[in-house]
Order: C-alpha cells, then sequence, then structure tokens
C-alpha cells in the first residue's frame, strides 16, 4: 500500500462517473498528482475541489504506479475573495490551468509549489498583474526555458534596456535593438532591471504578450492541446478592460 | 434465467443518475412485480412525457407548451429576467415562492475542460430577450464556483447595455449557518459583501 501526506493546491477536477472526480493537485514534495476523489457532492467537499484551493492531502493507492485517491481538508480556498473580481478570476484559472498543463504528472519540486502559492496570495493586491507575470517567468523557469532579462543579450550593459529576443529570450538594449525592433518583443518597465513597483495594466499586457511567446514555442510546442484556453482567455481580459479589444471571444477547446 | 428484453431494461435503468447494477436489477424486478399497477402507466408516463414535453424556445425552461407556462403568465414581471445554469436552479427558485419574475435557463456553464463555449449554451435569445425596453434587470442566479462566476462575468459582458441593471446572487454566511464551520474563503466573501445593520 503507497500512501503519503502533504500540503497541496487544486489545480483541476474532471468529473469522473456520477460521484467522483479526477483531480489533478500540486504538491510540496510529491510534484503534480492526479487521484481520484470520492462523493464530489457533498457539501464537505464542493468547495476543496476549485481551483486554487489550498489542501492537506492524502493520497494511497494500492501500487506506486496506479491512480490512487486522494482525501482532502481544506486549508485556504483562493477562488472565493476572487469571485466577483473577473480579472483576477481570469487570473487564477490561468495559473491553474498552465501549471495542469506545463508540469507533467509527479514532477514539479517545491519551488513550483511555493511560486504558484505565493501568486495565489498575491491576487488580493494592488500589483497581482505583475506577479502573474513574474509568475509565468519562473515557470518558464521551472520547465527548463529561463528567460535572461537582466543584460544586453548584445552588449553585456545592463541599463536601458527595452525588447527581448523571441528567440533567445534574452533581453536587448534599446540601441542594440532599434534596427530589429519590429521583429523583437517590448520589454515592460517592471520587468527591467532596479524597477520597483507597478506598471499599469498595459504593461502587464506587455509582460503577457512577451510570456505568451515562449509558453507557445517552447513549453506547449509539443502538446497537442497547445497553450491551454485559459490562458488565452485571461490575456484577451486584460485587451479587453484596456479596450483593445470589442468582444471576448472563447474557444470550445479544452484547457 | 434472463433474455433480452429484461438485460435491455437493466441496462437502461443503470444508466440513469443515482443507479448501478444492482439498483438497477431490483427495479426491473420490482416493476415486473407491480406490471398493471405500476410499469405499464410509468412506460405510459414516459411515453407522454417524451411526446409532449419540450423546451420554451424564449427561456429554455421544459414544459408542454411553448412559450412555457412561466413566460406566457401575465402576472409575472417581465422587467426581470432571473437567469439560471439549469432547469433544477430555476426549481430550486420557484419552490421559494419570492420570485416573479422571469427566467433564462443557459443549459449549463462555460467550462473550459469540459469542453462547453458560448456556442453550447442558450446565449443568443438572452441577449435578444435582455435588449428588450421593458427588460430592467437581468439577476445572475449561477452558481457560486469559478465555472459559475466566470459565466455569469461573461454573460454580464455580452448583455451590458445603458439601463439595464445586472445583479447577481449574494455570496457568504448561509442561513444556519455557523461561523465556526465555514471554510475562511465563505468567510472572506461574506466580509466583503457585509450590509449595514437595522
Amino acid at each position: 500500500m503507497e500512501l503519503w501526506q502533504d500540503q497541496g493546491i487544486v489545480l483541476s477536477a474532471r468529473p469522473h462517473g456520477e460521484n467522483g472526480a479526477v483531480i489533478s493537485v500540486l504538491t510540496v514534495h510529491n510534484g503534480r498528482r492526479l487521484g481520484y476523489v470520492r462523493g464530489i457532492h457533498t457539501q464537505k467537499i464542493r468547495g476543496t475541489l476549485e481551483p486554487g484551493s489550498l489542501v492537506d492531502a492524502r493520497w494511497q493507492a494500492r501500487t506506486a504506479d496506479s491512480l490512487g485517491t486522494f482525501s482532502l481538508e481544506l486549508s485556504r480556498g483562493a477562488a472565493a475573495p476572487l469571485l466577483g473580481e473577473p480579472l483576477k478570476l481570469a487570473a487564477l484559472q490561468s495559473a491553474c490551468a498552465l501549471s495542469d498543463a506545463a508540469i507533467p504528472e509527479r514532477e514539479g519540486g517545491e519551488g513550483v509549489f511555493q511560486g504558484l502559492k505565493a501568486l495565489l496570495e498575491m491576487l488580493d493586491s494592488d500589483i497581482w498583474g505583475e506577479a502573474y507575470v513574474m509568475w509565468e517567468i519562473a515557470l518558464l523557469r521551472e520547465m527548463g526555458f529561463p528567460l535572461a532579462l537582466d543584460r544586453c543579450a548584445g552588449g553585456g550593459e545592463s541599463t536601458d534596456l527595452a525588447y527581448v529576443s523571441p528567440k533567445t529570450g534574452r533581453a536587448v538594449s534599446k540601441a542594440a535593438g532599434e534596427p530589429y525592433k519590429e521583429r523583437l518583443l517590448p520589454l515592460p518597465g517592471f520587468l527591467r532591471p532596479g524597477s520597483v513597483g507597478e506598471d499599469g495594466k498595459e504593461g502587464v499586457l506587455e509582460g503577457l504578450k512577451l510570456t505568451a511567446c515562449f509558453l507557445e514555442h517552447w513549453v506547449f510546442a509539443h502538446h497537442t492541446r497547445g497553450v491551454p484556453e485559459f490562458r488565452r482567455v485571461f490575456q484577451q481580459k486584460i485587451e479587453k478592460s484596456l479596450g483593445f479589444s470589442d468582444a471576448l471571444t472563447l474557444n470550445n477547446a479544452h484547457g | 434465467m434472463q433474455g433480452g428484453p429484461l438485460d435491455q431494461l437493466i441496462k437502461r435503468l443503470s444508466s440513469l443518475p443515482g443507479l448501478g447494477n444492482r439498483s438497477a436489477r431490483r427495479i426491473a424486478l420490482h416493476l415486473l412485480n407491480r406490471k398493471d399497477t405500476l410499469m405499464l402507466p410509468l412506460a405510459e408516463d414516459l411515453q407522454q412525457a417524451a411526446e409532449k414535453i419540450r423546451e420554451c424556445e424564449q427561456c429554455g425552461n421544459l414544459d408542454m407548451r411553448d412559450p412555457c407556462s412561466l413566460c406566457s403568465d401575465a402576472r409575472r414581471d417581465i422587467s426581470q429576467i432571473c437567469v439560471v445554469a439549469h432547469v433544477s436552479d430555476l426549481w430550486a427558485i420557484e419552490r421559494t415562492s419570492s420570485y416573479k419574475g422571469l427566467y433564462h435557463v443557459l443549459g449549463g456553464v462555460l467550462s473550459a475542460l469540459d469542453g462547453i463555449g458560448p456556442e453550447q449554451l442558450n446565449l443568443r435569445p438572452l441577449e435578444s430577450r435582455a435588449a428588450l425596453p421593458e427588460t430592467q434587470e437581468i439577476i445572475l442566479a449561477l452558481s457560486a464556483t469559478v465555472d459559475g462566476q466566470s459565466t455569469a462575468h461573461y454573460v454580464a459582458d455580452r448583455i451590458a447595455r445603458e439601463g439595464l441593471r445586472i445583479t447577481h446572487l449574494a455570496h457568504g454566511v448561509p442561513v444556519g449557518g455557523e461561523l465556526d464551520y465555514l471554510d475562511d474563503g465563505t468567510i472572506v466573501t461574506a466580509l466583503k459583501s457585509r450590509k449595514v445593520a437595522g
């Protein structure tokens, strides 16, 4: 009998049968794990399965490689305070969907867990948008695709950085990038070395476009479903809130 | 012992919600033991329901007529439309007898995980109804889950227009709930939606 107890964050829950669900939980010491949960319609468990819920998880299975069963106890629900805030709710869904899709099953160390936990706590702050972009950059690094945003790929200087190369993920200074600026991604102010504080929704949108490029071409390049739908919807909502897009469209593609 | 029709009956019964093979066998035997008093009338009722009950083209409710009895009831307040995910939610609100407006059944909530997008929901008729000058308030009575509230925000975005009041149900401490037993999220939401006492 395999058995462990760990702290985790619920990433997704797919109904399985009438009263059960297969859930995905990102744990501190056991990586992202799947397991079956019984009685999902009971009062006790219903709120626990919302994405972002911090839980004390107990997983047991006959053998280490079988699906296993989860028993969960809710420590803190991340979704409840955000239900009335569409952008933050979309950010929560995006972060959970990205973690669920990007982190292979049984992979993901404590850093990945702590990063997501910190982001969920930051979603109630004023700089939640910037925190979200920084979390995606950290996720890229954890997945083996680090961005080098502290010095210019051309001259090595760490001042006046303005662009990022979509090929290498390295920062480029304004002077060095000027001739190629059409092909480079803008580097938002809050990601430049030495910058502090918030950058507004425009900066967040630039940051999302930056990370979206690397998520699509690096992390999800070989995933059949591509970047999760929730991530696209989140970026669209930010665009819409800035007046860049008139209508929000949703695909039927699975997250 | 068992022939084709009996097997078929058990199989069909076991596909109903809440029933497994064992329960389906018990129900099949129960029905067969009461053919005249239960099985045949039930078969007749099922056939009648299948033939006569249809979806209201206006609101998505299930009824014998179209528009349904709620939509065609002149006593109901046409300035309010309560948007629910399923017909069972409509029934739950009707049971309270505290709401006298009209309804709109979406037929589910948006869920990228389950592949439910706007096209799968009954949204276009709602847009048309919300655009009518007599509609003054849309009540989004969707579940207090991430999917439910994402759908509520999406619907609110789609139907928003000047002069239309879009409201949603309160979230917080349930009647009979003790604070000590509530989860943190519910308490936080209740604190955020607090009202002036008295």
